[in-house]
């Protein structure tokens, strides 16, 4: 996946967490560990993306994620721009090529792209001028790095270095660009053991490929487990006939209080987001104490922050403290 | 109708088994070839042709060449790209049904047919529907689409999902005995899946379509054809698995035929890696041992025929996101010299390749074709096996660019191509 990267090895665009070597993806939490320093000031913009423009580019409705991505970006002091393009001129008969060339016209930095289509951001990121950068927010079931890069980061965070963490991913493996994205970066990071649970269906071939063991029972799965992400189950699942119905999914493959029992003692549990209740997850647990979900949330800006600012503030070493010091007495 | 002397080629006829390989010329008259070797009396040829360190083979047989017309005329047509086909040395090409309107009728038929008279290159062939515009329900008028030029009948890519249906055509078409060329795919699994469900499916986040999709097709249609005792061609295989099943069933005494496109013995699932949507075909490019399997059957005959499965399209049907990017190669001009790479890669043997691009389809779907004999229709290829060249958009002359080869370096290509005795190609050095 050379596209993503220049010569030298830095990020020109982020389109995938497979092939990033694993200096440059401690190079991206220490960073995203830097600018959470600013998160937590009362004034919460450095001036590192001045004049800068960055397009939100949206052929798939997401509140979660654009927000994140026009915080981190205000943050940084750009100019957000959004557009939802899943409503617009697509449906008109213009390709996504043409309309990427006169957005492009409009001289803007940075896209970041979330498409329906599996390959749509390198796609985009194959065809854009020079100097252009792109940044997936999520394409078909192919990648969603930067969600993968937060829950390393909330798992770093709070269990400390994933060389000894045995690390359970829970659901629709098959659909989720979530899951290919966690287990490229946590593979890369060294995590100790790196399980997926889900039945046949939900399951995709191949997937020793990632480095993980397949499971068909949440019992054996989680058993022992440090790390558990729980992965969002679509409801059109059930008319594809790849599962009878929500309420048996959830007694089989949903968290509950009783089924956590069985992972370490210390386990979190996590999910990107938006939580089906009662599907994937007991609210019991979704809002119980080994629940890390609403710090994904507030790490998504922080990574979402390093990463524009590696690839358009050409900032590639994490010594934010000072430079954020400056902006807050400017 | 002139007489033509080809003096100094190398002759190779696989439909003969008496001069398989001769150092020899040919001589053509009123069509026909009436000499190999020595002249006819009294023949004075009109036009010499040098062939000197060239082969001279029967005009190659393309069975599945869809020329877009009528239809999405932008993406080909028929005049422009059955002339790039006698550009590539092929002299009769098959287009599947599925034209816009279908080939369902005598008139779309006689409409081919005029075009492809105006275009004066390869002889096209429009295989008929089996189905009224393709739907599955209802039979054609297949006896007078047979009056009318069809060489045989097909669902067009476009698999008969009714069961009875579809045995009820098989039988009605034996009724005339017309040869029937029948699509290998389950049409839901199909529908599901748009790469190999392989490891390269699983890392690229596409949606994946198992080799099930094949054999499960291939089963019904070979159980269909035991029990109604008909003769059928199933056309461009993808499996390994699949072809097994083939010449299992020829060793049991079925009258099955069966070909795939070159482009399943050269790439693999791989070449889809990074989108690609050049290499996005359907049935899918499979896995490596696929692709030796599928070899393996081409060399013991099992699949007697190697095809284009041209399909140009226009650059926008290829610049999207490969799950929006049309499936689909533009085929004709590397369909020889990919056969002769399994010649240089040792796969075949040079009379096998010519085989399978002549006398292998001809018998397969019992065309008047593919045969240098004498009285035969001098459809003739002259061949340079050394020469080099390199794809590139400069060096193709289909319309169609949508090629995954762009960028190989191939040996061996078309230099004079005749259609019954008539000089219909001549590359520029050979003029």
């Amino acid at each position: 996946m050379s596209v993503q990267l220049d010569a030298e090895g830095r990020l020109r665009h982020l389109l995938t967490t497979e092939g990033l070597p694993r200096d440059l993806l401690t190079r991206i939490l220490d960073t995203a560990e830097s600018f959470s320093g600013v998160l937590g000031k009362s004034v919460k913009k450095v001036p590192l993306l001045r004049g800068r423009t960055i397009i939100n580019l949206f052929f798939e409705p997401s509140t979660r994620t654009r927000t994140t991505f026009e915080l981190a970006a205000q943050r940084l002091s750009a100019d957000v721009l959004n557009l939802d393009v899943a409503t617009s001129s697509t449906s008109k008969g213009e390709s996504l090529l043409d309309m990427l060339h006169n957005l492009e016209a409009m001289q803007c930095d940075a896209f970041v792209v979330r498409h329906a289509d599996s390959g749509a951001a390198e796609l985009i990121a194959r065809h854009v001028a020079p100097g252009v950068a792109v940044i997936n927010a999520g394409d078909g079931r192919h990648a969603h790095p930067t969600q993968a890069l937060l829950d390393a980061f909330t798992i770093r965070r709070v269990k400390g270095p994933l060389e000894p963490l045995t690390i359970a991913i829970v659901g629709d493996i098959l659909h989720s660009r979530v899951a290919r994205s966690q287990l490229h970066v946590l593979r890369t990071l060294g995590a100790g053991e790196l399980r997926l649970i889900a039945p046949r269906t939900l399951l995709p071939r191949h997937c020793e490929q990632f480095g993980a063991r397949l499971f068909e029972d949440m019992e054996s799965g989680l058993a022992g487990a440090d790390v558990i992400i729980m992965l969002r189950l679509q409801r059109e699942r059930m008319s594809g006939a790849l599962l009878p119905s929500e309420s048996e999914y959830f007694k089989r493959y949903g968290l509950t209080e009783e089924r956590l029992q069985h992972a370490a003692a210390e386990a979190i549990v996590m999910h990107p987001g938006p939580v089906n209740r009662g599907v994937e997850l007991d609210p019991r647990v979704a809002d119980g104490p080994r629940s890390v979900i609403l710090q994904q949330v507030t790490n998504g800006i922080a990574i979402r922050m390093a990463v524009m600012a590696m690839i358009l503030g050409g900032y590639n070493e994490p010594a934010i403290a000072s430079a954020s010091d400056e902006e807050e007495s400017g | 109708m002139s007489r033509v002397h080809i003096r100094g080629g190398t002759i190779i006829d696989p439909s003969t088994a008496g001069h398989g390989t001769i150092e020899a010329d040919l001589y053509i008259a009123a069509g026909r070839i009436v000499g190999i070797g020595s002249p006819p009396a009294d023949f004075t040829p009109d036009r010499t042709i040098a062939a000197d360190g060239q082969l001279v083979v029967p005009g190659l047989i393309d069975l599945a060449a869809r020329l877009r017309e009528p239809g999405s005329v932008r993406k080909g047509g028929i005049v422009p790209e059955a002339r790039a086909a006698a550009a590539a040395g092929i002299t009769t090409l098959l287009q599947p049904p599925d034209t816009q309107p279908v080939t369902d009728t005598p008139a779309v038929v006689e409409l081919i047919h005029n075009r492809s008279l105006e275009a004066g290159g390869a002889r096209v062939h429009p295989l008929g529907a089996l189905t009224r515009a393709l739907a599955g329900e209802h039979l054609t008028e297949m006896a007078a689409l047979r009056d009318a030029g069809c060489p045989g009948l097909s669902d067009g890519g476009q698999p008969i999902r009714n069961t009875l249906v579809l045995s009820r055509a098989l039988d009605y078409a034996a009724t005339f005995d017309i040869p029937i060329v029948l699509t290998p795919q389950d049409p839901d699994l199909a529908a599901a899946g748009l790469v190999h469900d392989g490891a390269v499916a699983t890392r690229c986040g596409l949606p994946g379509q198992p080799v099930a999709t094949e054999t499960a097709a291939v089963g019904r249609l070979l159980a269909l054809a035991e029990e109604r005792g008909v003769a059928i061609h199933i056309g461009r295989l993808s499996s390994a698995r699949a072809a097994q099943m083939i010449a299992e069933a020829q060793r049991a005494g079925l009258r099955v035929s069966a070909d795939t496109a070159v482009h399943y013995l050269h790439l693999t699932e791989e070449d889809c890696s990074g989108y690609n949507t050049t290499a996005h075909v359907c049935p899918p490019l499979r896995s490596a041992e696929d692709r030796a399997g599928l070899r393996h059957y081409v060399a013991s005959g099992a699949i007697g025929a190697l095809c284009s499965d041209h399909q140009p399209h226009d650059p926008d049907a290829k610049a999207c996101p490969f799950a929006a990017s049309e499936p689909g190669i533009s085929g004709l001009d590397t369909l020889l010299a990919l056969t002769l790479r399994l010649v240089d890669e040792g796969v075949l043997d040079l009379r096998q390749a010519i085989a399978r691009l002549t006398c292998g389809p001809a018998t397969a779907l019992r065309l008047n074709a593919g045969t240098l004999q004498i009285g035969a229709v001098a459809d003739v290829t002259l061949i340079d096996p050394r020469q080099r060249w390199h794809v590139s958009p400069e060096t193709l002359h289909s319309r169609g660019h949508n090629t995954p080869f762009l960028g190989w370096e191939l040996t061996g290509i078309a230099t004079t191509t005749l259609v019954a005795g008539e000089v219909v190609y001549q590359a520029a050095a050979a003029r």
